[in-house]
């Protein structure tokens, strides 16, 4: 059973009063608790099933300007105070930093919305195994498929965040996960490629039929690639890769990179950094939304953010520390975003297919190169060539490259936006990019 | 192990007559227990940004029988969180029957001292330390604009108990220091990362004042990138440098020798064993027993010793790495190759450390032969897709070769090859392997763990060169 409030919240005030009275001037604590059940399924049959349950508790000590922190799995009245004397000890010989404090308590969140992340369906062994029986049946109808690999996982968390500016507060979340990875061989490669979906709430998961069909067709539809020439072309980016695009743009303007200066991004508030009919919205109450929350992970408040307005950047994700030092206020950022989407284009996804006589579509990258201080972007990539609107055959072993500044500004995007993850986007085209092939 | 049994209403004999009970009917598994403690001290922006100590304590418990693994883990450490973990083992396994293979090879040899490095060297001394990074760093060069320095230390105690009450122990100590520098001149920015560790004390890597050494490699890295040009983009001739550019090794066919992918027929080598995959030139072992390296185990997270695991000999493919599970259903032995990031995961068969051993040629030789090319020293991460076998790593530090010189610096670039054709297009091996410097880590399913590489300056006839520039 998953561990209630009433036991987080007294474990989190021991842990405060125990700092206080040790001297700490202020003090934060989190403690949460997860149990997950994962059963794994393999060319039909039962692979591996595993079972995690983890305490984890996190603490913060302030002595005036001073600061440092410990975490733990391990909840023992005992082992918690030989760990906060430890932390309260490195405190005092840590050197000041004037932007150290607790976030501004009129920040803080002041009510809790229900956003039904929790369901607390118990979704038994037995049917997991069910549901991936019909997975797997439906993946490998096609006897190019020669490998198929599947999982379910139920995930029940809780957590409470409190501090010695009075702030208590925690919820339950879940999740649960379907996925299928498959393999397909024909006589000149083998492929993989995957399907996945995952929710807060057990009955919006995908079908399992549905989801091992696309699994299947994914990867067969990737056989006997070609390598291409090197040119510049343009490239459509598949919606699994598109949302990417949002990723490396969250990263660049958070308060951090833009505080260290380590951003293609600073000083960049109110000027153009996307094309003009681009808008980049973070919204954290979606009701069961896959990255929403109440408040962020310093329990500030966090309320929806335009992040791009017509190709203009407006905000920063802001935690209270990089603020300080940027002298703005926290936007409840300190956790990241938390939905993250593009507002749909004006372009259906067959327009944009067919807006350049010849073009890439890219389903999968490889590779980590996006390179945030320079915005230089170079990574591996599959997909397919596209002809006048039409899949034309598959392709592999290129790299595509650019630099974020252009490519920013040179996004065209589709009107098929769907929230099925914590970042979406539609479908996606950037002219002028560098393919490296043959 | 002490914190497991004198703080918890568990018993040994509890804990011994639980793992028999639970793997009487089973071919293998065990309770592994794991007791770590780990420190992270940050220095950015000119200051001690973070000073972090983390202490975990959890078990394991495993049951296999025939291809099925049941797995569950937990940090409440008590008599019936055990049991219910039994209880979740035994109703997996219910309808499978096995035989427990009780062998289980010994070693007395010991690749690292028992210590803990973090208790070794005060916090004060660490924090001097990043303060004289930072100071230095700044005063040395006036574009410098962010200095980035860290200690990572753990000191992380394993205990497996098999069924019949056998138990095998380990303490691992594990250190890290890094430092990472932004240059900024007229307008433009780069930066220039290098680290060194292992399992030492963090005085054993950081005498005679090597942080100074550390220092000025990353910044040397930084400059160059700051005269860099726009990468080419195409297929041409590729010199790597020795060390740490053997990543290429570990993600090109590296990860496509791992015992799982194999049994599984999903890597791109399954049918490839026996067969010439390389030059003649080339040959690579997979080695978990050098003295106090990053990637070196005692024994691995089985309680398996470590070996030097032959996986190409002169470009002939030897063999695959392998943990108990894989090496049983594959008829093999394990060879010390399973592990996992910590109690909360399966083990997997793993890298430890992946050497490309030296041949008899000059990095200069190489250089001279190539007409249009570029020359890669240093780089960040790699990826591979196991089942294409296409993999990629980015270089960080890079420079064109034009009729056998080398030119100017170049951008950042990915580089991607075909994994089971690549070492087929090594047409030079050099004289002068070297060992990476002790800071790289490994991801598969989810879990990181440390690894090393090493190899000597290679040529590669063709590869393909991520840029822009055409």
């Amino acid at each position: 059973m998953i561990k209630d409030q009433e036991f987080l919240k007294s474990k989190a005030s021991y842990c405060l009063d125990l700092a206080k009275k040790m001297g700490a001037t202020d003090a934060s604590v989190t403690v949460g608790h997860s149990i997950s059940e994962t059963v794994n399924f393999r060319n039909k049959s039962l692979d591996a099933s595993d079972r995690s349950d983890g305490l984890a508790l996190s603490i913060e000590t302030f002595l005036g300007k001073r600061r440092s922190s410990i975490s733990s799995s391990n909840l023992l009245d005992e082992n918690i105070k030989t760990l906060i004397e430890k932390c309260f000890e490195t405190t005092k010989i840590t050197p000041e930093d004037e932007f150290n404090s607790l976030p501004d308590k009129n920040l803080l969140a002041k009510q809790i919305s229900n956003l039904n992340l929790y369901d607390e369906t118990r979704f038994e062994n037995d049917k997991k195994i069910k549901y991936l029986k019909d997975l797997e049946e439906s993946a490998s109808s096609d006897n190019q498929i020669i490998n198929t690999e599947s999982s379910f996982t139920e995930n029940k968390s809780n957590f409470v965040l409190a501090n010695s500016e009075g702030f208590c507060d925690g919820y339950k979340t879940s999740s649960f996960t379907a996925s299928c990875v498959t393999v397909a061989k024909d006589e000149n490669s083998m492929e993989r490629d995957y399907e996945f979906s995952s929710k807060r709430h057990l009955s919006d998961i995908k079908q399992a039929i549905d989801l091992g069909n696309k699994a299947a067709n994914e990867t067969i539809r990737k056989l006997s690639p070609n390598k291409i020439g090197s040119e510049k072309i343009s490239i459509i980016f598949d919606k699994r890769i598109s949302k990417g695009m949002l990723s490396a743009f969250a990263s660049a303007i958070s308060a951090s990179a833009i505080s260290r200066g380590t951003s293609f991004l600073k000083d960049k508030i109110d000027q153009q950094v996307f094309a003009n009919s681009i808008n980049v919205i973070d919204k954290p109450d979606i009701i069961k939304g896959m990255g929403s929350q109440n408040f962020d992970s310093e329990g500030v408040n966090s309320n929806t953010l335009q992040l791009i307005e017509n190709g203009i950047l407006k905000n920063y994700l802001v935690d209270t520390y990089n603020g300080k030092k940027l002298n703005l206020k926290s936007n409840g950022r300190s956790s990241g975003t938390t939905n993250l989407y593009f507002e749909n284009g004006n372009i259906s996804y067959e327009d944009l297919m067919k807006k350049n006589s010849r073009c890439l579509y890219i389903t999968e990258t490889i590779g980590h190169g996006s390179n945030l201080v320079t915005g230089d972007y170079s990574v591996g990539a599959t997909g397919f060539l596209v002809e006048n609107g039409e899949f034309k055959y598959p392709v592999n072993e290129i790299t595509i490259a650019g630099n974020f500044k252009d490519m920013f500004k040179n996004i065209i995007l589709a009107n098929d936006l769907e929230f099925e993850y914590s970042v979406n986007s539609p479908t996606m085209m950037i002219e002028g990019m560098t393919v490296a092939g043959k | 192990m002490s914190q497991f049994f004198n703080k918890s209403d568990l018993s040994r004999q509890d804990v011994d007559k639980i793992v028999s009970d639970t793997l009487k009917n089973c071919d293998d598994g065990e309770l592994y227990l794991e007791e770590s403690k780990s420190e992270s001290i940050l220095l950015d922006d000119n200051k001690i940004k973070n000073s972090n100590y983390s202490s975990d304590l959890g078990f394991g418990f495993r049951a296999i029988s025939d291809e099925v693994v049941a797995y569950s883990y937990s940090n409440e450490i008590s008599k019936d969180s055990l049991k219910s973990s039994s209880e979740n083992l035994k109703s997996t396994l219910k309808s499978i029957k096995g035989t427990y293979n009780h062998q289980i090879p010994k070693t007395n040899k010991k690749l690292y001292e028992d210590i803990n490095p973090i208790e070794q060297k005060t916090l004060k001394s660490k924090l001097e330390i990043l303060n004289k990074v930072n100071d230095f760093l700044r005063k040395k060069d006036g574009s410098v604009k962010q200095v980035t320095a860290s200690f990572a230390g753990e000191q992380k105690s394993i205990e497996i108990i098999r069924s019949g009450g056998e138990v095998i122990t380990d303490v691992r100590p594990l250190i890290r220091f890094n430092v990472s520098v932004m240059l900024e001149k007229n307008g433009r920015k780069e930066t220039g990362v290098y680290g060194i560790g292992g399992r030492q004390s963090y005085d054993d890597y950081l005498k005679n004042d090597n942080w100074k050494n550390v220092c000025e490699e990353a910044l040397r890295i930084a400059s160059v990138n700051l005269e860099s040009k726009p990468a080419p983009a195409g297929e041409m001739k590729v010199v790597l440098g020795p060390g740490w550019p053997a990543i290429l090794i570990h993600e090109a066919i590296g990860h496509g020798l791992e015992g799982d992918f194999n049994r599984k027929k999903t890597s791109a080598f399954h049918n490839l064993m026996g067969q010439k995959v390389a030059s003649e030139g080339v040959t690579i072992v997979d080695d978990g027993t050098i003295d106090n390296r990053r990637g070196s185990l005692t024994i691995d997270d089985e309680g398996t010793p470590t070996e030097k695991t032959v996986l190409i000999e002169k470009g002939i493919l030897k063999g695959f790495m392998q943990d108990r599970h894989n090496a049983r259903l594959m008829n093999t032995k394990s060879t010390g190759s399973g592990r996992r990031e910590n109690y909360r995961h399966i083990v997997l068969p793993r890298m430890r450390n992946t050497m490309m051993l030296s041949g008899n040629q000059t990095q200069d030789e190489m250089i001279k032969s190539v007409d249009k090319g570029i020359f890669a020293v240093s780089f960040g991460g790699g990826q591979v897709d196991i089942t294409s076998g296409k993999f990629v790593f980015n270089c960080t530090e890079a420079y064109e070769i034009n009729n056998g010189k080398i030119g100017s610096p170049i951008k950042g670039a990915t580089l991607i090859g075909d994994g089971p054709s690549i070492l087929r297009e090594v047409s030079m091996v050099g004289n002068d392997m070297m060992m990476d410097p002790g800071i790289g880590t490994c991801g598969k399913a989810g879990q990181g763990v440390p690894v090393g590489v090493a190899q000597p300056s290679i040529l590669i006839d063709k590869m393909t060169v991520g840029g822009t520039k055409l």
